[in-house]
C-alpha cells in the first residue's frame, strides 16, 4: 500500500515539475528578448549614402555605418596593377573563406572596379586597421606594398582589404551590402540582393 | 540604565541568535595558532570588497549611464563633485588592489594546498568569486565610456563572435546595438552595480560558510583536529576573536597605507590602473595605437594573443581560468604545504609564478616576434604546471609532516 503511494507521489511530483519547468522558457523570453537591439537602435542603423566622385585617386575615407567604420578606397590604375605583387602574401586572394554576396566580383572587391568598400573592423577582434598607402619598408613588413595594418595585434591587409598569411585575423575584411547609383554609394543596402 | 540595555539585549537575543553566532563563528571558532602573512590576504580582500561597495554606491549617484553623458559625468565627478575625485580614485585603486590581494590569496592557496580535501568547495567558491570579479571589473571598466573602455569592450565582446554559428548574433545580443553604444553601457551598468555585486556577496558568504565548516589551514599543512583538549578544541588553535581579528587589523592598517599612497599620489598607477587612452572619450571610428588590458587581465590577454585563431585563443583563455577549478583533483600529493612537498613541486610552482608574471608583462606591451615566442612558451609552462601536477606530485619524495603545529 505504502509502496504504491510513493510511486504515485513520484509520478505526480515529476509531472508537476515538468509542467512547471515548461513555463520557464516562456517566462525567460521577455528577459532575453529585451537585450535585442531596440526599434530605435535598428532605426539608427539605417543605410548611409555618400557621393564618392569627389574622392581623390588613391584616397581612403572612412564613413560610419551603424557607428562602425567602413573604409572606401578610390584606386588608381597603378595601384590595382600592383595588387599582383602582394598575391603570394595573401591568405585568401579570392575571398573564398567568407560567405559574401560580392565574391569574385571585381579586383577591387566591390560593385565598382574603381572603388573598394569594406568594413574597417578587423576580423580578428574588431579593432580598426589603419591605412598606410605608401610603398616603403615598414616595421611590420620590409616589403610593404601599401595596405592596412591593425595596431592592436598586427594583422595586415592589402589595399582591397584582403588578409595576409600568418597574421591573427582569420579572414578578409568583410564587404558590407552596398550599391552604386552613379556616383552615389549606399552602404547597408543593395537592391539587387 | 545598563540593566535596561541588558534586558533589551536578551530580549533580542532570545529572538535572534546573536551570542550563538558570535561564539560559533568568532569567539569560539578555532583557527590554527601559527600562520604567516600569506594568511592575511583573505581579510584584506573582504575589506576591499566593502570599500568597493561603499564607493560604488556613492559613484552611482552622480554617474550617468548614457552614451552622451557617461564620459562627461565622470569628468563631472572628478572636477565638480566635492571629493568626487577621492571617491572615484578609491574605487579604481580598490579595483586594482582587490585583484592584487586576491591573486596573492590564490597563490597562498597553491603554495599551502588550501584546496586539498576537505577544502575543495572553499576553493571552488573562491574560484567562482574570481570569475565573477573578472566580469565585474570588465563591466566597470566600460562605464566611463573612454577610448580604452570602448576598444577594450570591443575586443572582449568580439570574443563571443569567435564562437561558431551563434557568435555573431550573440555579439549583437550582448551589445543590444550594432556598436558599443549607450544601450550597452546602461545594461553593463545594471549588471555592474546590481546583478554581479549580489552574486559576489552571495559567493563570499558561501566561501566563508564552507571555510568555517572545514576549518582554516596553516602553512605547515598540519591537521590540527588530530590533537584535541578535553573540551574537544584543537590544542594548536586559538579563537578567531580576538586573536586573528587583531592580527588582521594590523594588516589592514598597513594595507590602508599602501592604498592611500596609491590613491593620493599614483591613482593612474602609471597607466596600469587607469589607462591613459581612457582620458579621451570613446570614438568608434579610431582605435588607439596601443590596446592593452588593465594589468589584472594581462596574463590571460597574452594567452589569447598567443593563439593565432580567435576561437582557439578564446578556448585557451577560458581554460586558463577554468583549470583553477579542478586543482583539488590534480594534486596527488600526500602533503598539503609546499614546505613538505618535493623538489618537482617547488620547481613547478616557481616556474608557474615566473611565467604568470611574464605573461602579465607581455600583455601590457606591443607584439614583436620574440615576445610572441615568449608568450607561447609561458602559456605552455602555465598549463604544464596544472596538467603535469598529477604526475609530479605523485612521484616526488615528500618530507614527513610534523604531528603538531
Amino acid at each position: 500500500m505504502q509502496e504504491e503511494d510513493k510511486t504515485r507521489r513520484k509520478v505526480l511530483i515529476g509531472l508537476t515539475s515538468a509542467v512547471g519547468l515548461s513555463g520557464l522558457p516562456f517566462a525567460a523570453t521577455p528577459f532575453i528578448a529585451a537585450w535585442n537591439p531596440s526599434a530605435k537602435a535598428k532605426a539608427a542603423g539605417a543605410p548611409v549614402k555618400l557621393d564618392v566622385s569627389k574622392m581623390q585617386f588613391g584616397q581612403q575615407i572612412q564613413v560610419a555605418w551603424r557607428k562602425q567604420p567602413v573604409f572606401i578606397v578610390r584606386h588608381t590604375k597603378n595601384s590595382l596593377k600592383s595588387l599582383d605583387l602582394v598575391l603570394p602574401k595573401l591568405a585568401d586572394p579570392n575571398s573564398d573563406q567568407i560567405e559574401e554576396p560580392y565574391r569574385g566580383l571585381n579586383l577591387s572587391r566591390s560593385k565598382s572596379p574603381e572603388y573598394s568598400v569594406f568594413s574597417g573592423v578587423c576580423t580578428h577582434l574588431g579593432c580598426a586597421p589603419k591605412y598606410f598607402p605608401e610603398v616603403e619598408p615598414k616595421p611590420w613588413d620590409a616589403s610593404w606594398n601599401g595596405g592596412f595594418f591593425c595596431p592592436c595585434h598586427g594583422s595586415m591587409f592589402d589595399i582591397v582589404g584582403r588578409v595576409f598569411k600568418g597574421v591573427p585575423a582569420p579572414t578578409n575584411l568583410i564587404v558590407p551590402p552596398h550599391m552604386f547609383e552613379g556616383s552615389i554609394l549606399t552602404i547597408g543596402e543593395d537592391k539587387e540582393l | 540604565m545598563s540593566e535596561i540595555a541588558g534586558r533589551l539585549f536578551s530580549w533580542v537575543n532570545d529572538r535572534l541568535p546573536i551570542v550563538n553566532t558570535f561564539e560559533r563563528h568568532l569567539s569560539k571558532h578555532p583557527v590554527p595558532s601559527k600562520v604567516n602573512f600569506w594568511y592575511l590576504f583573505g581579510a584584506l580582500a573582504a575589506v576591499t570588497l566593502i570599500i568597493q561597495i561603499v564607493t560604488g554606491i556613492w559613484l552611482i549617484m552622480p554617474y550617468s549611464n548614457t552614451e552622451e553623458q557617461a564620459f562627461s559625468s565622470i569628468e563631472y565627478i572628478m572636477r565638480d563633485v566635492d571629493y568626487g575625485w577621492v571617491i572615484r580614485y578609491m574605487h579604481t585603486t580598490g579595483a586594482s588592489l582587490f585583484f592584487a590581494v586576491v591573486y596573492l590569496h590564490m597563490f597562498r592557496g597553491l603554495l599551502y594546498g588550501s584546496y586539498q580535501k576537505p577544502k575543495e568547495l572553499v576553493w571552488i567558491f573562491g574560484c567562482t568569486i574570481y570569475v565573477a570579479m573578472m566580469a565585474e571589473g570588465f563591466l566597470g571598466y566600460v562605464l566611463p565610456y573612454g577610448q580604452m573602455s570602448y576598444w577594450g569592450a570591443q575586443v572582449i565582446i568580439s570574443l563571443f563572435g569567435a564562437i561558431p554559428y551563434v557568435g555573431e548574433s550573440l555579439e549583437l545580443w550582448v551589445r543590444g546595438d550594432y556598436y558599443i553604444s549607450g544601450i550597452t553601457v546602461s545594461r553593463f551598468f545594471a549588471l555592474h552595480v546590481v546583478a554581479l555585486p549580489l552574486v559576489l556577496i552571495a559567493l563570499v558568504f558561501l566561501h566563508l560558510v564552507a571555510l568555517h565548516e572545514v576549518g582554516a589551514g596553516n602553512p605547515e599543512g598540519v591537521d590540527i583536529e588530530k590533537y584535541l583538549d578535553d573540551d574537544g578544541i584543537p590544542l594548536d588553535s586559538v579563537p578567531f576573536f580576538p586573536y586573528k581579528v587583531l592580527n588582521a587589523l594590523v594588516a589592514i592598517g598597513v594595507f590602508g597605507i599602501v592604498f592611500s599612497v596609491i590613491m593620493f599620489f599614483f591613482p593612474e598607477g602609471g597607466g596600469y590602473f587607469i589607462e591613459m587612452a581612457n582620458f579621451e572619450k570613446a570614438n568608434p571610428l579610431v582605435t588607439p595605437d596601443h590596446i592593452a588590458p588593465v594589468w589584472y587581465y594581462a596574463p590571460f590577454y597574452t594567452m589569447l594573443r598567443a593563439v593565432p585563431d580567435p576561437l582557439g585563443g578564446l578556448i585557451v583563455m577560458a581554460a586558463a581560468v577554468a583549470i583553477f577549478f579542478i586543482v583539488p583533483w590534480l594534486d596527488n600529493s600526500k602533503v598539503a604545504s609546499i614546505r613538505y612537498k618535493g623538489i618537482y613541486s617547488k620547481v613547478a610552482i616557481t616556474l608557474f609564478g615566473v611565467s604568470f608574471l611574464t605573461l602579465g608583462y607581455l600583455g601590457t606591451v606591443g607584439v614583436t616576434e620574440i615576445r610572441k615566442t615568449m608568450s607561447v612558451v609561458c602559456t605552455i609552462i602555465y598549463f604544464a604546471y596544472f596538467l603535469l601536477m598529477p604526475i609530479y606530485t605523485k612521484f616526488e619524495t615528500t618530507k614527513v609532516v610534523p604531528e603538531r603545529l
